[in-house]
């Protein structure tokens, strides 16, 4: 008798086994989301000094920092749960890829709209259209179009392996973005304000944006495993475990 | 066989002159609205020329996409084209190419009038009209991306544009601003090197992203 057990590498690739883990996982991070950003925001708020140079105005870096770190992360987890979806037609993956792009586009957002208003009392101003900001922009537009196209085209198969292609299509350009930072000041030979954000950052600054990244992280993987358990129960209708606990949430 | 494939659509356009003259038309009248919604001083449109020109060419060129694949889409054709025995990427090409003379090149004729409307000097004209030359079939390239997961769609509106952005704002910025860096006398070597890499690169690997674009549409 065979007293080995296989690995199920591919256990939570079948909604009907994510679905739990989600469910499970899901407060956990919540919570733990929670409790990091308080303690990081109380940090970045009442204990880090104020900055020489910026006075208070710089404490915004706290939320805009990790939200522009969490919109090019995600859209790289994006695009890779694109690639396996594509290449090797995982439902599952189509799915995350789904549930983290509204997160994705929401991160962007909040990166720009943080961004200009640092940028009002810091630079005068509350867009200017250098390289970085421009770039971030062009995420946003990534996000939307894939977002859109999902949504535009009726049939779902369609849909998701459009989308997918058109995620990893915006993959190529991602560098592309990125090394016009490099090529539009030497072809621009204009001025292109770097915030420095300083290499000189006391250690409570540093903590802060630490803790505040993990508390984004935390948010992210809750959210987006809440989301993709609503997108199971939503395409997994028919299924009888769906129908289940669809049916215990109404009552 | 290409040369076939090339002519088709050449008579196809010969038959159905309007579609085109639509697409240059409204590429004259978006340039005009520039000066007129914006102002007509000399010097200031002097400064958007370069903007302005091309912007509109982008726009004339997304609305000339729409165009590429949903006629052969409608009654069949594309599917059959899929089916033959020619490699699919060397026949979009082909398809590409043919598409560029007929909707890209008008714009790259009209870009010195174009400029003339603007005021440019003869040398900022000629820079200009280069760079369109070298842009407009990256534009095309790209643009068929965008059509080609979008055909056949109802509700598409400004979508295809939506998509493409992030593809082409590299290239705006890189042709704009060589011919501004025309204007203030920098060399514009660069920008043309970047811009003939794009078209290169979009030459070689355009058809194959459209073909697999194509047949997701078509599953």
């Amino acid at each position: 008798m065979s007293a080995t057990r296989r690995i199920h590498w591919m256990k939570y690739a079948s909604a009907s086994n994510f679905y739990p883990l989600a469910n499970r996982l899901a407060p956990i991070f919540m919570g733990l989301a929670v409790v990091l950003a308080v303690i990081g925001l109380y940090i970045g708020f009442f204990v880090a000094p104020v900055d020489y140079q910026q006075g208070n105005s710089y404490r915004i870096m706290f939320l805009h920092v990790p939200a522009a770190w969490m919109s090019m992360f995600i859209y790289l987890l994006l695009a890779m749960y694109a690639i396996i979806s594509l290449v090797w037609r995982v439902k599952m993956a189509d799915i995350m890829a789904y549930s983290l792009a509204p997160t994705g586009a929401m991160f962007t957002f909040i990166a720009l709209l943080t961004g200009a208003l640092w940028g009002r009392p810091t630079w005068g101003t509350y867009w200017i259209w250098d390289a970085r900001l421009t770039s971030e922009l062009l995420l946003l537009f990534l996000y939307l179009g894939y977002m859109g196209l999902y949504s535009a085209i009726p049939d779902r198969q369609r849909a998701s392996r459009a989308a997918s292609f058109l995620a990893i299509v915006g993959i190529v350009n991602v560098p592309i973005i990125y090394f016009s930072v490099i090529w539009w000041n030497t072809l621009h030979q204009g001025s292109s304000f770097s915030v420095s954000e300083g290499a000189s950052m006391t250690s409570d600054m540093l903590s802060a944006l630490l803790l505040m990244t993990f508390a984004c992280w935390a948010y992210t993987i809750a959210i987006v495993l809440r989301r993709a358990q609503a997108v199971i129960l939503e395409r997994k209708k028919v299924a009888l475990w769906a129908s289940q606990i669809s049916k215990n949430k109404e009552t | 066989m290409l040369w076939k494939l090339f002519s088709r659509d050449m008579t196809l356009f010969m038959h159905r002159k309007q579609d085109v003259v639509t697409v240059l038309g409204f590429f004259l009248i978006a340039v005009a609205l520039f000066p007129l919604g914006i102002s007509s001083d000399p010097e200031l449109l002097k400064t958007i020329a370069p903007g302005a020109i091309w912007i509109a060419a982008l726009f004339s060129t997304v609305l000339a996409l729409d165009r590429l694949f949903s006629e052969d889409l409608d009654d069949g054709t594309l599917e059959q084209q899929m089916l033959m025995p020619v490699p699919i990427a060397l026949l979009l090409l082909v398809r590409l190419v043919a598409h560029w003379v007929i909707t890209g090149l008008p714009l790259v004729l009209l870009a010195p009038l174009m400029g003339l409307q603007f005021g440019l000097a003869f040398n900022e004209i000629v820079i200009l009209t280069l760079s369109l030359l070298i842009g407009t079939p990256v534009l095309v390239l790209l643009g068929a991306i965008g059509a080609a997961l979008t055909v056949g769609l109802k509700s598409s509106g400004g979508l295809v544009t939506l998509l493409l952005l992030p593809l082409y704002v590299p290239l705006l910025i890189l042709g704009t601003s060589a011919v501004t860096s025309a204007m203030n006398g920098v060399d514009v070597t660069a920008h043309f090197s970047l811009m003939g890499a794009a078209l290169l690169v979009s030459l070689v690997l355009s058809p194959f992203a459209v073909a697999t674009a194509l047949k997701i549409t078509l599953d």
